[in-house]
């Protein structure tokens, strides 16, 4: 049924679907109502699920480590400090092969203290063995976030999954939002039935000690397990587009880049932005297209390649920084396109710096007038000094 | 596709750590034995044996020569020996 809802309340009650039975998370802004919400479900009796209350991140991440590891399907969600607090579990999740989804409600790293959002916080974790996919708007976040329950707890799988939605650009907006029935999503999503799990009839250890002559093999073993789910999420996705009559689940999104001479790459809401300004210079008759990747983690260079194999000239848009390098987005792009394409890289919108029409046309423009692969876009320039001032 | 993930209960004595032994090794003399099991309950390998006097002993696939045993043993009935060329 169609409602107009909070993004929060959307991903909250999506999740709800989902019938996890443990949720644990700890507040942190953007991301606080979605868990308000959930705890307000428990509380209500309208979902039965165990709500454990903790003390930090790190523990929030250790308790749906657990329960996922007894069996018991789980939900957690953060953003920015949070995340990295629970940095050390999470790669711990991945290495475990516990298939939990978490919200990661994208917001800036600290310092200075900022709670707005960009993508720094998801993108540092990259590596850490989850799936990641990045949502464009509230109704993607929805479809991602039971279907990313689906494809994680796939046996062949059976690997994490962050659905990264953009700190109050999601979170905070209101929007209309197909919500699925919980007849539905029950035929979609079946009860989780782990190939392992903790249970005193059947002993078990997981999270061993795995010294040389074991640990490169269970690297080897969820990359392996990654270049798979670049075959198993299509798949899902089509069967999501089936039940749900919607594309969302994907592992990327062209748009009018059919004969496009200048693409921008970009991941998020930002996408809708540029969606929009494509639509009005295509009516200036400038040939300019998008390519959104949904699925960043595993990354579909296959699919980058193809989409973006007639397009001369690219830009890719970064909300996130690896300070020292490129954007991080930027340098997959660079790896996953042959020498003779024009890419360069923009860094926008850090901190919540609103991401304009105005600094997409520009965007635009500068990918075709000259490469640079770090272009920081939108800077005050009355804000940097050569030595230090107060 | 997974690899070694998790381990059932035991499991782990397929690995015979005696090799990771420190200098030396305890020496069971079984004489002043009195069976009071003290070294089997303190022993942080669990790989004493023993239920009768002067009968008690060490099993050096897993004693990593940490010599608590010794040190408890109130009839000073195990000794702490040369590891070298014994192997």
């Amino acid at each position: 049924m169609k409602q107009f809802l909070e993004g929060s309340w959307a991903f909250a009650d999506a999740a709800k679907l989902c019938r996890p039975g443990v949720i644990s998370a700890y507040p942190i802004t953007p991301q606080t109502h979605i868990v308000e919400h959930l705890a307000q479900f428990v509380a209500n009796g309208e979902l039965n699920a165990q709500t454990i209350n903790v003390e930090s991140e790190h523990s929030a991440a250790s308790v749906v480590l657990g329960s996922q590891a007894c069996g018991v399907r789980s939900f957690t969600c953060t953003s920015s400090q949070g995340l990295m607090l629970m940095a050390e579990v999470v790669f711990n999740i991945a290495g475990m092969r516990m298939p939990i989804l978490m919200i990661c409600a994208n917001r800036a790293l600290s310092a200075p203290i900022n709670i707005w959002n960009d993508q720094q916080d998801s993108v540092s974790l990259r590596d850490s063995g989850w799936i990641q996919m990045y949502a464009e708007n509230n109704q993607e976040a929805v479809d991602l976030v039971i279907a990313g329950y689906k494809i994680g707890e796939k046996p062949r799988v059976m690997l994490p999954v962050m659905v990264c939605v953009d700190g109050f650009i999601l979170t905070h907006g209101m929007e209309v939002v197909d919500m699925p029935t919980q007849e539905e999503v029950d035929q979609f999503l079946p009860p989780y039935n782990p190939p392992y799990k903790l249970d005193v009839e059947k002993p078990l250890s997981l999270g061993l000690l795995g010294g040389p002559d074991v640990y490169i093999e269970t690297r080897y073993a969820i990359q392996k397990t990654m270049e798979d789910v670049l075959t198993i999420l299509p798949e899902v996705g089509d069967e999501f587009k089936k039940k749900f009559g919607r594309e969302s689940v994907r592992l990327i999104e062209e748009y009018r880049l059919d004969d496009a001479e200048v693409a921008l790459v970009a991941m998020g809401s930002v996408c809708g932005t540029i969606k929009d300004v494509i639509d009005e210079l295509r009516q200036k008759g400038q040939k300019v297209g998008l390519l959104k990747i949904v699925t960043y983690r595993p990354f579909p260079e296959a699919a980058v390649n193809k989409a973006l194999a007639k397009v001369p000239y690219v830009g890719v848009v970064d909300k996130n920084i690896s300070l020292g390098a490129t954007g991080a987005l930027y340098t997959e792009i660079k790896a996953a396109c042959s020498h003779d394409k024009k890419i360069s890289g923009f860094v926008m919108g850090l901190g919540g710096r609103d991401i304009t029409k105005n600094s997409i046309e520009s965007v635009f423009s500068q990918s075709k007038e000259k490469v640079n692969s770090c272009t920081f876009v939108d800077l005050h320039n009355d804000l940097l000094w050569e030595e230090f001032r107060v | 596709m997974f690899s070694v993930l998790a381990a059932i209960p035991k499991s782990s004595s397929r690995n015979r750590t005696g090799s990771w032994r420190s200098l030396v090794k305890p020496h069971y003399l079984q004489k002043e034995c009195i069976n009071c099991g003290l070294c089997k309950m303190i022993c942080p390998e669990g790989c004493i044996e023993g239920t009768e006097k002067n009968q008690y002993s060490a099993d050096l696939d897993y004693c990593k020569g940490c010599g608590l045993c010794a040190d408890i043993c109130p009839k000073k009935d195990i000794e702490m020996v040369s590891n070298q060329g014994t192997e």
